[in-house]
Parts: C-alpha cells; sequence; structure tokens
C-alpha cells in the first residue's frame, strides 16, 4: 500500500476520533447544566410553597384575656369536639402562635381574626400528606381532616403569603419560624468583616504591588498570601474557636466572632482581586504624576487607585458573596446555636442565613423541608443580584488599557 | 519665603508619608500573622493532644470512637483516636469526586476553549461560574432531599444496598461542585498555549482533535496538574457537603455504597454542641485539624509551584 493510499484510509479513523472528542466535550458541559438543573429544580420546587401559608379565620370569643379568647374562638371552629383527645387534636391544627394573632387583634378592636395553620394542617392542605392514606399511616386523623375540609368549606381557609419568613426569628415550629433573624445575623457579620477585612486588604494590596521591595519578607508574604487562599475554610473556624473565643473571650455564636473570623478567610482573596486591579493600571499613569513631582504615595493616591477603583469594588462584592455563603467556620465558633431573638447588636447571639439553612435542613419536622428551600432562594437570590452588581460594574466602569 | 514654606510642607508630608507606608507594611504584615496563627493555634493544642494520645496511635490505629465515658472510671473512658478510617473516608469521597469532576471539567475546558463559538462560550462560561458561586450548604441540601433518595431507589431496583449516606452519593455531589473550579483553571491553561503550537500543528495537515490531544494538550499538562492538585486540596477540605450528607460513624470500608466518616465531618462534631477544653476529645479536633493544614499546604505549595513554573514558561 502507497503511503497516499494509508493516509486515505486512515482518514475515516482521524474524523471519527475528532467527533469523539467534540462530543465528550458536549456531553461534559451537558453533564454540569444537568446537575445545575437537577439541583434547581429539586431546591425551588419545594421552596416556591415555602413562601406560602394557609391561614383560618377565627371569629373572637369574649374572654378575659386573650390566651382564653383564643381558646374559646378555636373551640368555636369546631363545637362538636367535647372529649379531651378531640381537643387535643383540633389545637394541634392551629398551632402554636395564634395567641398572639388575637392578642393584636384583640388591640386593634377587630372581631375576626387570620391566623395560620399548623404545620401538619398547612402540609396537608399543600399537597404533601396524601389524604388518601390509611388513618394509621398519616399524622392528621379523620376528623381533623374532616374539620379542615368543612373550614374550607365555609370559606375559612385562606393561601397566602408567608409574611412570617420575613418578620419573624427562628422558632422550633415551623410555622412560626422566620428568616429575618439570620438575615439581621448577616448583616451585622457582614458589617463587621467589611470594617476589619476592607481596610487592611486594600492597604497590604496596595503595598505588595506598589512599595514592596523585593527581599523575603515580600516573599513570604506572597507564599502566605496565597497559601491562605486555599486553606480550608473550617481551619479559619479553628483559628477563631482557639483565639478570639479562648484567648480574648469574646461572646460566643456573636456577629462580632463570626465577621472577624469570616474576614480572615476572605482576606487573602481580596487582596488578590485588588492587586490584580492595581496592576492593571499601567505604569504610565505613575510616570505622569512622578514627572509633575508627585510622590509615590501620592502618585498611588490621586492616580492609581482612582483608575483601579471599579477592578476593586468588583473584587470587594465578590469577597461579599463569598462572605455570605460560607457555614463551617460559623460552626466552629458557636453560630449554630437556636436563636429565636433578632440580634439587635453584634454582640448578641445570632445564626447567620447559611447557618440558619443547614439548623432547618437537619431538622425532623415536615414543614421545615419548604422553609429550607425558601431560605435557600432568598441566599441564592442575593447572591445573584451581589455577582450581577459586580459584573456591571466590570463591565460598565472598568477601564481596558490597550 | 515660598521656599521656606515648601521646604516645610515637605517635610511634613515626608513626616505623613512614612506613617502612611507604616500603616501599608503593617497591613501586609497581617497576612503572615494570619498564617502564624493558624499553625500556632492548631499546633498548641495539637501538642496537648499529643501528650495524652501517642501520634503514632493517632496517625495509625484503625479505630475511631472519641465518645469518651461520662465517669472517669468508666471503662474505656479514653476513646480510640485512630485516624485511619477518618483518612481513608476523605480519601474515597475525594476520589469519587476527582473521578467525576476532572474529566468532566476538563472536556468542559477543552470544548469552550477549543471548539465553541464566541457566542456559546459567552453564556456558557456564566452557567459554569454559576456553579461555582453556590454555597456549599447548598450542595449539602441537594445531596440530602434530592440525590440520596434517588440513589437508594435506584441501588434498591438494581438489587443494591445504598447507604443513605453513602460515599458515592457525597462524592458525586462533591465531584459537581468542582467541576467548575477545574473547569475555569483548565481553560486559562489551554487558552495560554501560544496560538504558534496549534498552528504549527495544523501545518503538518493534524485534525483538530489531534493538535489538541498531541499539541496543546501535553503543552498545557503541568498547568491542568497544578489545577487537579488544588481541585484535590478543596475537596479534601471540604466541610459543609460532607457534614450533611456524609455519615458520622467510622468504620473502615472499601465499599463506595455505605457511609463512610472523614476528617472535617469529625472536627465538626467534636467541637460542636458541649464541650470541655482540655478534653482529649476536644483536643482531637486541633490535632485533624493539624493533619487537614499539612495536608493540604502540601498539595497548595506543589500546585502553586508547577503552575507558576508553567505561567513563566510561555510569558
Amino acid at each position: 500500500m502507497t503511503n497516499r493510499a494509508r493516509i486515505i484510509a486512515s482518514l475515516a479513523k482521524r474524523h471519527r476520533a475528532e467527533r469523539r472528542l467534540r462530543l465528550y466535550g458536549k456531553l461534559a458541559i451537558s453533564f454540569a447544566v444537568f446537575m445545575l438543573v437537577y439541583l434547581m429544580w429539586s431546591i425551588f420546587s419545594p421552596g416556591i410553597q415555602g413562601f406560602m401559608r394557609h391561614e383560618v379565620r377565627l371569629d373572637i370569643a369574649t374572654a378575659k384575656d386573650h390566651y382564653e379568647a383564643t381558646a374559646a374562638s378555636v373551640k368555636a371552629l369546631a363545637p362538636e369536639a367535647e372529649s379531651v383527645a378531640d381537643k387535643r387534636d383540633l389545637t394541634k391544627l392551629i398551632g402554636t402562635f395564634a395567641a398572639f394573632e388575637v392578642r393584636d387583634a384583640l388591640r386593634e378592636g377587630d372581631t375576626e381574626v387570620w391566623v395560620p395553620l399548623g404545620d401538619l394542617a398547612d402540609q396537608l392542605l399543600k399537597g404533601k400528606i396524601d389524604k388518601r392514606l390509611p388513618e394509621y399511616q398519616r399524622p392528621i386523623n379523620d376528623k381533623q381532616l374532616a374539620w379542615l375540609e368543612r373550614w374550607q368549606s365555609e370559606g375559612r381557609i385562606h393561601y397566602g403569603f408567608n409574611t412570617n419568613l420575613f418578620t419573624a426569628g427562628d422558632s422550633r415550629a415551623p410555622e412560626g419560624a422566620g428568616f429575618l433573624g439570620s438575615i439581621i445575623g448577616s448583616l451585622w457579620l457582614l458589617l463587621v468583616c467589611m470594617v476589619a477585612a476592607l481596610p487592611v486588604a486594600i492597604m497590604a494590596a496596595i503595598y505588595l504591588q506598589e512599595f514592596a521591595p523585593k527581599n523575603r519578607f515580600t516573599t513570604a508574604l506572597e507564599v502566605s498570601i496565597n497559601n491562605l487562599a486555599a486553606v480550608p475554610s473550617i481551619l479559619y473556624g479553628l483559628l477563631g474557636l482557639s483565639v478570639f473565643l479562648q484567648v480574648f473571650g469574646m461572646p460566643r455564636s456573636s456577629a462580632l466572632v463570626g465577621g472577624l473570623t469570616i474576614a480572615m478567610l476572605i482576606l487573602p482573596v481580596m487582596i488578590i482581586a485588588t492587586r490584580a486591579a492595581i496592576a492593571a493600571v499601567p505604569s504610565s499613569m505613575r510616570d505622569a504624576a512622578f514627572g509633575l513631582g508627585a510622590s509615590p504615595i501620592q502618585a498611588v493616591r490621586h492616580h492609581v487607585l482612582p483608575y483601579a477603583l471599579p477592578g476593586i469594588m468588583t473584587g470587594i462584592i465578590l469577597g461579599v458573596a463569598r462572605a455570605i455563603g460560607e457555614t463551617a467556620p460559623l460552626l466552629m465558633i458557636g453560630m449554630v446555636a437556636f436563636v429565636a431573638d433578632l440580634p439587635r447588636h453584634p454582640l448578641d447571639a445570632a445564626t447567620a442565613m447559611p447557618v440558619q439553612i443547614y439548623l432547618w435542613a437537619s431538622s425532623p419536622e415536615m414543614g421545615f423541608v419548604e422553609k429550607t428551600s425558601a431560605g435557600i432562594i432568598i441566599l441564592l437570590a442575593l447572591l445573584m443580584v451581589l455577582n450581577a452588581l459586580a459584573i456591571t460594574i466590570r463591565n460598565r466602569y472598568e477601564l481596558r488599557w490597550g | 519665603m515660598n521656599l521656606v514654606l515648601s521646604s516645610r510642607s515637605r517635610t511634613k508630608r515626608q513626616a505623613s508619608e512614612s506613617l502612611v507606608m507604616a500603616l501599608l507594611m503593617g497591613s501586609a504584615g497581617i497576612a503572615v500573622l494570619i498564617t502564624g496563627a493558624i499553625i500556632l493555634s492548631v499546633l498548641i493544642e495539637s501538642l496537648h493532644f499529643f501528650d495524652k494520645v501517642p501520634l503514632f496511635d493517632f496517625l495509625f490505629g484503625t479505630e475511631w470512637s472519641p465518645q469518651t465515658a461520662l465517669r472517669a472510671d468508666q471503662a474505656g473512658s479514653t476513646g480510640a483516636f485512630g485516624a485511619i478510617p477518618l483518612f481513608a473516608g476523605t480519601f474515597m469521597i475525594m476520589v469519587i469526586a476527582m473521578v467525576i469532576a476532572a474529566p468532566v471539567g476538563l472536556y468542559a475546558a477543552i470544548y469552550l476553549a477549543e471548539y465553541a463559538k464566541r457566542r456559546t462560550r459567552q453564556w456558557m462560561k456564566p452557567i459554569l461560574e454559576l456553579l461555582a458561586g453556590i454555597p456549599t450548604v447548598v450542595y449539602g441540601y441537594f445531596a440530602i432531599i434530592a440525590l440520596a433518595p434517588f440513589m437508594r431507589a435506584f441501588g434498591a431496583s438494581i438489587g443494591l444496598d445504598v447507604s443513605s449516606e453513602s460515599a458515592l452519593t457525597t462524592g458525586i455531589v462533591m465531584g459537581v461542585m468542582i467541576i467548575p473550579f477545574i473547569s475555569s483553571l483548565a481553560d486559562d491553561m489551554i487558552t495560554a498555549v501560544p496560538q504558534g503550537l496549534r498552528d504549527a500543528a495544523y501545518g503538518l495537515g493534524a485534525t483538530q482533535s489531534e493538535v489538541i490531544r498531541n499539541v496543546v494538550l501535553p503543552a498545557a499538562l503541568p498547568g491542568i496538574m497544578g489545577a487537579m492538585l488544588l481541585a484535590i486540596s478543596r475537596a479534601i477540605g471540604e466541610t459543609m457537603i460532607v457534614v450533611m450528607a456524609a455519615g458520622l460513624s467510622a468504620h473502615l470500608t472499601m465499599n463506595p455504597l455505605e457511609s463512610v466518616t472523614t476528617v472535617t465531618v469529625q472536627i465538626v462534631s467534636l467541637l460542636t454542641g458541649d464541650q470541655e477544653f482540655d478534653s482529649p476529645k476536644t483536643l482531637a479536633a486541633f490535632a485533624l485539624g493539624l493533619s487537614l493544614f499539612v495536608f493540604t499546604l502540601l498539595l497548595n505549595i506543589a500546585a502553586l509551584h508547577i503552575v507558576k513554573k508553567y505561567r513563566e514558561q510561555y510569558d
């Protein structure tokens, strides 16, 4: 066989190899996209219902205080419930938070009030508990089911937005649990984190990029920063635990300790991003400033920094996004405790959004499944906004140097 | 007069500038300080631990049951601190994650860097970056509510008993988390290969896949290796996914369908909840932290070294 014939004969095989590599690439990307869609779908499909809840209308009975008024109004919903067991079943349907709503309604002088249904009743009406199951396999018995259906036909049941999610702190009962406590906790944490990390990161980046002489100290700095960026986040938790809690005796579970711990974690990331932004400013800008008699610090302050600002901002926002999503180090310093009150200052016991998600994810009650998903949706929405902001700043303001 | 003024303002300026310079230098020094603090805090507590439990028993023991007894005189009050089952579990989950993430990330990077049209690349890359931006606690929850029940049902349908905390499920989810990390690093490495190398190969009549396989990939190989090492270090240090999806009890097994535990899971479980300092149980967490630090540091140093060498080659 001649060379030419051999080459022609091998062509089909070579083209097949070509198509194969292309296919592998497409498969790889499809797999990644599929997993992203699968992940989003499995979180969003229960999550939408987590933003909603069922409420029942109570006609407020007159009584000496709001507890008795609540008990009497609930009793009026199902007058035939006489036995102790029946009464207990009835209160279970209503859940634990009716009395607060009744108290507020009494204060306003209303005669009727919408109160959230208990977790199990809510789950049943949302279709998460199968009504057709035999009674012994269902957490809601036939009598309770009949009541719920009667109230529905009377127009006493209302399906609406769960405002509680954005107005309340955590609770042991799913119908009362809100996300606001952890949102505030995250904000406090972020505030501490930024106050601690931002100036240090920017100054360190300026020093390293503009002034650092080439010597051992600088090399040690560069090596530690590059390695710090890749240290597992949980080790920062150990550091926070032994330094802030044990040595300095700061309050456990507080946003202060959480913020300082996360600040150490995002410091190297922010230094690297800021350095890149400063390095992108061409040296002709500095030379021009020097030529007009500026000192090195003036050149940086008045000429380099303003041009690098959009890049620095982008880096900071991405650092913030990282800080909001970080969970593991917070578990180490006790920000994983159950906190029902809204934290009023950074020293209060607090949780953060991802920790709240983790806590709800490990709670056994059915209602927390959709709550967890709802929390994740809020967190992801926030991260999405931050990333969009970073991209906008990058595209609109970042100067490109030829 | 003017001259005097300007010289006086200059000395003032110089004084304030040296202050600013000191501030800048101090800020940079904080980075070294943090590194030192991490090493010291972990090391000191670990040394306390090794006073109570011999280093050899920790590194090579195969029994891990840190639940110390309530009373000091109770049998087995010291607990067992052999970390081999944890290292093995961590290793197994890391291997499963890399088996998923390495080929997917690499092929995705090849496709995006070499084949994809500009338009496709423009919307593909942000989608992959979206995966990278998802907090790990979300991946952990995804493993619990979606993948674990699916794997269990799938296993049952072909007659396999898959634990709901199986290493396989955990590894797959961790692999998905690492895909964008590998693909974006590998993409950088591939696009850094000079166009001249490709052109030369095309000139000899090579097809595109032959150019990629025989020219681009070998040239980018050191960088890609570095990316893989960084990804391994990520997988080993990852915490939330394993805390939520992997098991708590330590047993030594080679079966990926069973539940295993990892170093990070144990650190979390030892340090959350009630704790007393100086008990071997609490100190053990720091010893685990030290081994985690040493291992990931070695990986990172190797990876950064390789990547740096590679970058210099084509600069």
